[in-house]
């Protein structure tokens, strides 16, 4: 086991939850008003947790940087949230999401974790249905379901293409009626720049009033980060523009491991990116594979007459166009997961055979779609000899009415219409699967200190499914945190406030205000974004969709120079002492250069293909991943010591005894 | 194309602000507004300037974070979108274009282009819940069936992203359109029923506090509402108030 205790409950797997709660320590209602707990981030996990940890009594401090916490970036998450209901009598069940989970996550994430989730995930759709989410309904005023990558049931509960918002606003509600009994307090524009411990505990934080430039010292019995992952190290992504490591990556510093950063989900539909000015991308919902059909053309002739614009995709044939996911994968077609569909786009197209001006993009096309439904609809309407265009126009309205929004937003960007010419589509960086290393508690190796939501690491291995970072998210706030934080507390009811008046606060602030001067000093040459993009291109390159040892360690000197640069060299205007969105940043991108590198290492180590982990070493003579069970059935925590380089590699054995290991073929 | 910008700078909110002038070359029409603003800022840092400070994050219309005047119209001229959705095709070479943060006396300016917000949150926090435990056991989702038609129009009314449009293209700056809509969202569903008059009651009086101002019925909210919101909520929520009142 070494120094990695996974906490996780004896017994069988199914009773294991029921019984760690039966197990652990509470903390009497009396007492936890005398007890303090910080959470930073206020997205579904941090939301959730905070609104259900006041209301069990604890006094919570939440921390974001948006000027509302209703602005998470849970709130862009678009398709939908799992739970093993059954309401589709599907055959369905707690097993069956536990199972496609854990092979969705290509055999590396926890067992006990992920059985949990799927046990509490039914919970979480009665809590929302019950807080007034307005849930997608059928006729008969029952919920309705769809179903999404890398499996084969509908267990996807949804609001249009907005999900993420309502179970956000949701929570946000939950979180609002608890700062107006007092239980909560809300600390909006705010950054956490450091963790402070405390006797080996953590105690609080050193936050940054982003409006005021203030510098200043909350303290807690234990403190929560729920606060996303850190895919903005690609510059690049569909993450808001703010998402950013510095929370986790202060407590990496100060003790927290570090999981798995190199598992990283790019996702297959995204709108592709345009030109140099780009600053983020834009994801279109997973469900839209629903009913629209991946496609490139067959021959390079054509391929490359539409890049050049002598063609369009609607004057080829059936017979010219090649679907290969479907071609590839007959079982699951277009509905395989994530990393198997990104890359099999990226193939196509470094065979030459994308279909915009930079040749990274292909076809999402649902003129098929849209004729099945006008066809179905003119027969349930009894309409007898139906032209083509009434079908078509029948179809279109019943494909506006599902994903209406996604449609829209398409034709925003791109300026085309999505209802006549297919969707142009490429993989981008989404979610990230590693994270703080956590325990079955939920709690990292630093005793008090938490981590929430994608912050950890725990559930997803190395492949997260469609519609399950919501399930997540609201999982561990609601469900999971609120009674495994207890059995920390229980023995602090006697602690009493912490002071920040103490030498640990008085060297962290000093810290974190030396690093600001610091970083304001810089010669300034180059702006913050300029360093951001420069990381992004090599984290794109060297360390996205397929890796090499060759490239892995060009990515690694490359990113241990920058960051030298940007420490030399990086021009911030104005002042600390004021709102500077450029100090803001600065402080993320440099994050992210330290992150980066660890990342590269990692994936370095992991000589294996498994989920979004791709080797292009380790593959089968078709392409597909070529995991190793026998030398990296683990999970790589890595413990800070110093530079990136130097960090060192710990190993949580992952057994499984519940699901038979196999190679994972959605063929 | 090339575009002359006035924009409001203001250093913070005790200093009094001005509209500055600035001319932006080699803008493309395939870059949206805020990637145009980026640019902007890019040249104005490496002249040692300070750069523009605006409010976004999502960058794809759904944060509700993004929230300047363009040419005196919330989000700009295209309608049903936020200015982050918003892309400079919408524009033409020589433009001048205006650009200023919310006006509205209860969202005072924080600098530049970012305006404070959090009356929006103090308007929510009266009332705009339900209150159950989340920690409870609620009865099975299903349990409670909810016309098929009921739920859509309960979602609408929920896709409020709290932008604050509606405020600064009233007249009177009033709050309404957005309060009206978690008003609506929960009084359309049988959960809601229960606390309904006093949500709406705690949740008018905050948004009056607020010095928010009084809805005349101009409905200049639901023309600039990204999210098309409609003026019916504000009608429903009138109701509610009222019924609300006459129960005492």
């Amino acid at each position: 086991m070494g120094v990695l205790d996974s906490r996780e409950p004896q017994g069988p797997l199914a009773n294991k939850w029921t019984n760690h709660k039966n197990e652990i320590d509470l903390v009497n209602p009396a007492n936890k008003r005398n007890i303090d707990i910080i959470i930073v981030g206020t997205g579904l996990a941090g939301g959730s947790a905070a609104a259900t940890l006041a209301e069990l009594g604890y006094n919570v401090k939440t921390f974001c940087y948006q000027d509302s916490p209703r602005r998470a970036h849970s709130i862009a998450a678009q398709g939908g949230v799992n739970a093993a209901k059954n309401y589709q009598g599907d055959g369905d069940s707690v097993y069956r999401l536990f199972y496609d989970t854990v092979k969705g996550g290509d055999y590396r994430s926890r067992e006990s974790n992920v059985y949990r989730l799927a046990e509490v995930s039914t919970n979480i759709i009665d809590q929302c249905v019950a807080q007034g989410v307005p849930f997608a309904r059928e006729y008969g005023g029952l919920l309705d379901n769809r179903s999404f990558g890398g499996v084969l049931v509908s267990r996807t509960f949804y609001a249009k293409g907005q999900t993420g918002q309502q179970l956000l606003l949701g929570a946000y509600a939950a979180m609002n009626r608890q700062i107006q009994r007092g239980k909560i307090k809300s600390y909006t524009r705010h950054e956490m720049l450091d963790l402070v411990l405390v006797d080996g505990k953590a105690r609080g934080i050193i936050a940054r009033d982003l409006v005021s430039g203030e510098i200043e010292r909350h303290s807690a019995h234990a403190v929560v980060l729920a606060t996303g992952g850190y895919g903005n190290l690609f510059f690049l992504s569909t993450y808001c523009m703010g998402a950013n490591v510095m929370a986790a990556w202060k407590a990496h510093k100060k003790g927290a491991f570090f999981a798995n950063p190199c598992f990283t989900q790019i996702h297959p539909t995204c709108i592709p990116v345009s030109g140099d000015h780009q600053s983020k991308l834009t994801l279109m919902s997973e469900s839209l594979r629903n009913d629209g059909r991946i496609w490139v053309p067959k021959r390079l002739e054509d391929a490359q007459a539409i890049r050049e614009g002598k063609l369009k995709p609607t004057q080829l044939g059936e017979e010219e166009r090649d679907y290969y996911l479907e071609r590839r994968y007959p079982a699951f077609g277009n509905l395989v997961p994530r990393d198997v569909a990104s890359r099999a786009a990226k193939e196509r197209c470094d065979a030459g055979f994308g279909v915009n001006k930079t040749g990274e993009a292909v076809y999402l096309d649902f003129s098929a779609a849209i004729m099945r439904y006008g066809r179905e609809k003119a027969l349930t309407s009894g309409m007898k000899n139906v032209d083509d265009n009434t079908i078509r126009e029948l179809g279109e309205k019943i494909v506006e009415a599902k994903y209406g929004n996604l449609f829209q937003m398409y034709e925003k960007i791109v300026d085309e219409n999505p209802y006549k010419t297919p969707m142009m589509i490429y993989p981008a960086v989404h979610y990230t699967m590693g994270g703080l290393w956590v325990d079955y508690n939920l709690q990292t190796t630093i005793p008090g200190c938490y981590a929430a939501g994608e912050a950890n690491f725990s559930d997803h291995g190395a492949n997260r499914l469609g519609a399950s970072a919501l399930m997540q998210g609201l999982a561990d706030g609601y469900f999971v945190l609120p009674y495994t934080i207890g059995d920390y507390l229980s023995d602090d009811i006697r602690t009493g406030p912490i002071s920040t008046d103490s030498p640990e606060f008085d060297e962290a602030e000093k810290n974190v205000t030396d690093k600001l001067e610091k970083l304001m000093s810089g010669t300034g040459i180059h702006s913050v974004d300029y360093y951001h993009k420069k990381l992004g291109k090599i984290m794109w390159n060297k360390c996205g969709m397929s890796r090499n040892a060759k490239e892995l360690k060009e990515a690694i000197k490359e990113i241990a120079e920058l960051r030298k640069d940007f420490w030399e060299n990086v021009k911030i205007p104005g002042r600390p002492d004021s709102k500077n969105q450029e100090l803001e940043k600065a402080g993320r991108v440099a994050d992210f250069l330290e992150l980066g590198e660890l990342f590269a290492k990692d994936a370095l180590e992991r000589n294996e293909s498994c989920g979004g982990h791709f080797r292009e070493e380790y593959q089968t003579p078709e392409g597909e991943a070529l995991r190793d069970d026998e030398n990296f059935k683990f999970v790589s925590a890595w413990e800070y010591k110093g530079e990136p380089s130097d960090a060192i590699l710990h190993k949580e054995d992952l057994v499984y005894e519940n699901i038979k290991v196999k190679t994972r073929s959605y063929k | 194309m090339k575009l002359y910008l006035k924009i409001w700078r203001q250093k913070n909110a005790s200093t009094k602000g001005q509209m500055v002038d600035y001319t932006l070359d080699g803008v493309e029409s395939d870059m949206s507004f805020l990637e145009m603003l980026d640019i902007l800022n890019e040249e104005l840092i490496s002249k040692g300037e300070e750069p523009v400070e605006f409010d976004h994050d999502c960058r794809e219309g759904i944060c509700g974070t993004c929230s300047l005047m363009i040419n005196g119209r919330p989000h700009g001229p295209d309608s049903m979108i936020t200015v982050c959705q918003l892309h400079m095709r919408s524009f033409n070479d020589g433009d001048e274009i205006v650009i200023e943060p919310w006006r509205a006396k209860a969202f005072p300016v924080i600098k530049d282009l970012i305006v404070d917000r959090t009356a929006f949150d103090r308007i929510q926090q009266a009332g705009g819940y339900i209150s159950v435990n989340t920690s409870g056991r609620p009865v099975d989702a299903n349990a409670i069936p909810i016309a098929k038609e009921m739920a859509d129009k309960s979602f609408n009314a929920a896709t409020c992203i709290g932008c604050g449009a509606c405020v600064a293209a009233c007249k009177n700056a009033s709050a309404m359109l957005f309060t009206s809509a978690k008003v609506s969202q929960f009084a359309l569903l049988p959960q809601g029923q229960v606390e309904a008059a006093e949500r709406v009651e705690n949740m008018v009086r905050q948004m009056d506090l607020e010095g928010f101002g009084n809805c005349t019925n101009t409905g200049a909210c639901e023309i600039e509402c990204p999210k098309g919101i409609s003026l019916e909520n504000i009608a429903r929520m009138n109701r509610e108030y009222l019924s609300a009142s006459v129960k005492g």
